[in-house]
């Protein structure tokens, strides 16, 4: 198995994720890492809640590790998503990429945590002190 | 023919469900199924934009739908 991915309401384990795309062949790991972060445009996040369409966020997730195997020339994927309620400075999502050389791991890891955010069927509901807004949403 | 419809994010809001029942024409196509779904819960059009999806995958408007599909209504995501 070259790709890892998972969707859990577990916290994510970095070392994991480092672990299972290690391997003596590779020249480097690259690895990207997102937070919650404690503000959206002057307000302050007290925190996150993320939810899924799960069986199909998993497929998503397969497709794209899949394609940043076929696209790059790299050995080892892992991109983990979290689910459920997190708190500021907690980890939603890693992705991990291994590779012979680092420009593809590089490379690959952006293109996995872009294709992500554009495609994987999961939504995130900011809380403020005074309200809560869907993000993206534009209602 | 009747299909399950789920919605997720801020859709479930909108509509204050998760999920429904529609009943639709044999031959129905995901272009027809977006004009029903209109007329029954016309607090939708608030939002600019939503996809949808049939068994788990992203769906083209000329796809025509089978009696045994679930369909999903995903408004724009925001995963990551």
């Amino acid at each position: 198995m070259r790709t890892s991915v998972e969707l859990t309401s577990n916290q994510l384990d970095l070392q994991e994720c480092y672990r299972f795309v290690e391997d003596p062949i590779c020249g480097g790991i690259s690895v990207f890492v997102g937070t919650v972060r404690n503000d959206t445009q002057g307000k302050e996040v007290r925190q996150l809640d993320f939810s899924s369409y799960k069986p199909m966020a998993i497929k998503e997730m397969q497709k794209i590790a899949d394609a940043a195997l076929v696209k790059y020339d790299i050995y080892k994927i892992a991109i983990h998503h979290a689910e459920g309620l997190l708190k500021v400075s907690e980890v939603p999502v890693i992705i991990a990429v291994s590779s012979k050389h680092r420009k593809a791991a590089i490379l690959a890891c952006e293109f996995a945590i872009d294709t992500l955010k554009e495609k994987v069927p999961i939504w995130k509901k900011e809380y403020f002190s005074d309200g809560e807004v869907w993000v993206n949403a534009h209602p | 023919m009747t299909l399950k419809v789920l919605f997720f994010g801020i859709t479930r809001d909108l509509v204050g469900a998760n999920e429904t029942i529609m009943n639709l024409q044999k031959n129905t196509t995901v272009a027809d199924f977006k004009k029903a779904l209109k007329k029954s819960y016309p607090v939708l059009e608030k939002l600019n934009s939503y996809a949808i999806a049939v068994n788990e995958v992203y769906a083209q408007d000329l796809l025509e739908l089978n009696s045994t599909d679930i369909i999903a209504i995903i408004p724009p995501v925001s995963g990551g």
